[in-house]
């Protein structure tokens, strides 16, 4: 509880700034970001479009670099890193849940679920058998051999979740998670996702446009321009 | 990983199975186009290799080929005796006539006159009659091909009469050669008969066949044979080939079958190759998802090398399984009897097929490899 009570940085940006293109052409697209995000909350970074949410989200998950600026996840500097060392950082640390769910059409839900397993080198048996424990707690019991074609958005997002949690990551990094779902299910999915993430070993970043979730979040960096302008935050808990 | 690299390729099954299909045809065609080529080629060889009497052909230098003999002097024959290391040496004529049945069918036959005495060159299996019976007056044994062609659904009958160059002859048996490349019946007689059936010239000997001492290999005793007697000897092999390069160099049927393995070649390639890039390209988030999720460029390249491997083993499987049914149900047919598929021709093709496939998955592979896994933020 010391770590609620005093949180620590899960991951911490400073000074960070993103340049694509160069020369005349070049774009800023990251103007020196400064954000924290703790362990045992959920961040939300909120913003218009072309604010450079995504940008963001990509840095702090090790998918871009940084043009400057120090970006630590989980305590490591992330330009430390080569390439590969970034691939088995975001491996062993990172889940993922993306807009568009990115299933595999192929594979069904459970096999989805997982993948990160599977690339971490655990035997298929025992990899599709813990993805079915976590698709149970998901309430995804009936569906663990649907293919995605085959399930809703609400479904495919639970499955989603149920990707990026299954290695038990640090660090759960979401995109838009609801901006595909209908509101009823947007808030359920959502529901889900604080409940079963919500550890105090674990720090959520969520990018969002959807206000209606804003209440799900414990600190909302709201975006503009390339910086955070400013930070909100207020407490909650998985019951609430 | 590989289980997933396995499902995401048949799991789109129109994909799979076209490019199945396309590595499948292109299998197809540049194994069953080689084989026809490769029995073609030795067809040109038949006549050499089923004389396996002698091992080594005596001819005029200027011989380029096993179809166009320039006939030797008969004092020729002499010589190549008297090189040491040749245990004997026998004459063979080879020559072309026109053989008419009593029916009034005729055909065009190339006659091959056996030394008298050994009868050394004479067909390696006999279907009907002796092979001692060529001893009798006016005797000839036909291929049975030729038979069928002379005596259209009639069973195999010996004693029958032909007439060849206004001389009587009997047929006193009929055998199983290998198919030759030109199309004319294939008939055996002494040698003496056969300069009475083909009409004598001034020089008749088309070759000398030879057999060297014991403990002699052909190649040494042939080049003896040359330079003693200034002729070209060669051992049977080296003839053989010596044919079939004639025939490469100087007909169209490399050329005629170059190109459609070339067009097997590129069809395979670019239906591959498309299909495989399509198919890379609408899964590119979910490559990327991979790649954000912590699959290593590695490990992709090994799931897309797994994908190629599979099609193109079942691809070639197809390909090949499909020529050796094509080679098997018509093997026996008169125009392609002997047709073959020489084991060489699984390997070239196995080769072929896994670098059309191993090519047209490099330019979907480039794509994964350089992929930016940020790319699935992007809506």
């Amino acid at each position: 509880m010391n770590s609620l009570a005093v949180p620590t940085a899960a991951v911490s940006l400073q000074g960070v700034t993103k340049e694509f293109g160069k020369g005349e052409s070049s774009t800023l697209v990251l103007r020196g970001v400064n954000l924290d995000v703790y362990y045992g909350e959920i961040t939300l970074i909120v913003g218009q479009s072309g604010s450079g949410k995504t940008t963001l989200l990509s840095v702090a998950a090790g998918l871009l670099n940084a043009t400057s600026g120090t970006v630590m996840v989980l305590g490591q500097d992330l330009a430390a890193l080569s390439p590969k060392e970034q691939v088995l950082f975001r491996r062993k640390n990172l889940g993922f849940a993306f807009q568009q769910f990115n299933l595999l059409p192929a594979l069904t839900a459970c096999e989805n679920a997982a993948v990160p397993l599977l690339a971490a080198g655990v035997n298929r048996h025992e990899a599709i058998h813990r993805a079915s424990l976590l698709l149970d707690r998901l309430g995804m019991t009936h569906r663990y051999n649907a293919l995605p074609s085959k399930l809703s958005g609400g479904e495919q997002q639970r499955v989603a979740f149920a990707r990026a949690l299954i290695h038990e990551p640090h660090l759960v990094i979401a995109d838009e998670p609801t901006s595909s779902l209908d509101s009823q299910t947007g808030q359920l999915v959502m529901e889900l996702l604080t409940s079963i993430s919500f550890s105090p070993n674990r720090a959520v970043i969520i990018v969002t446009h959807d206000d209606r979730i804003f209440r799900f979040g414990n600190r909302i960096a709201t975006m503009s321009d390339g910086i955070i302008d400013h930070i909100t935050s207020h407490t909650i808990t998985p019951s609430s | 990983m590989n289980f997933v690299a396995f499902k995401m390729l048949v799991g789109d099954r129109p994909k799979y199975l076209g490019l199945i299909f396309a590595i499948g045809f292109a299998s197809f065609l540049i194994s069953q186009q080689c084989s026809i080529f490769c029995s073609l080629m030795l067809r040109t060889t038949s006549q050499i290799r089923d004389i396996v009497d002698a091992s080594i052909w005596v001819m005029d230098p200027a011989t380029l080929y096993f179809d166009e003999a320039r006939p030797l002097p008969d004092n020729k024959l002499y010589r190549v005796r008297q090189v040491p290391g040749v245990a004997w040496a026998v004459p063979l004529f080879k020559g072309t006539a026109t053989m008419r049945t009593d029916k009034g069918n005729f055909r065009a036959i190339t006659l091959f006159g056996l030394d008298d005495t050994s009868l050394v060159g004479a067909p390696p299996h006999m279907l009907l009659g002796r092979l001692e019976d060529l001893s009798l007056p006016d005797a000839v044994i036909i291929d049975r091909d030729g038979y069928k062609l002379l005596y259209p659904g009639e069973p195999y009958k010996i004693g029958r009469e032909i007439e060849m160059n206004e001389r009587r002859g009997i047929i006193v048996g009929i055998c199983k050669i290998s198919r030759a490349f030109n199309a004319n019946l294939v008939g055996f007689t002494r040698y003496s008969n056969a300069l009475d059936f083909v009409g004598q010239q001034r020089n008749n000997m088309s070759f000398v066949l030879a057999q060297p001492d014991p403990g002699l290999s052909p190649e040494v005793v042939a080049q003896r044979i040359k330079a003693k007697t200034g002729l070209m000897a060669l051992d049977w092999n080296a003839f053989g080939w010596k044919t079939i390069w004639y025939y490469m160099k100087h007909t169209g049927i490399p050329i005629n079958f170059g190109t459609t393995i070339i067009v097997g070649i590129i069809v395979g390639m670019v239906v591959a190759g498309q299909t495989f890039y399509i198919f890379t390209i609408e899964n590119l988030k979910q490559f990327g998802a991979l790649k954000a999720i912590g699959v290593t460029n590695g490990t992709l390249l090994r799931m897309i090398l797994l994908q190629a491997s599979i099609v193109a083993f079942i691809g070639y499987s197809i390909g090949v399984s499909m020529c050796s049914f094509f080679i098997m149900r018509t093997t026996h047919l008169p125009a392609t009897r002997g047709f073959t598929i020489p084991w060489q021709v699984f390997v070239f093709t196995a080769i072929i097929i896994f670098s059309i496939v191993l090519l047209a998955s490099l330019a979907s592979l480039r794509k994964v490899l350089v992929l930016e896994p940020a790319i699935v933020f992007r809506g």
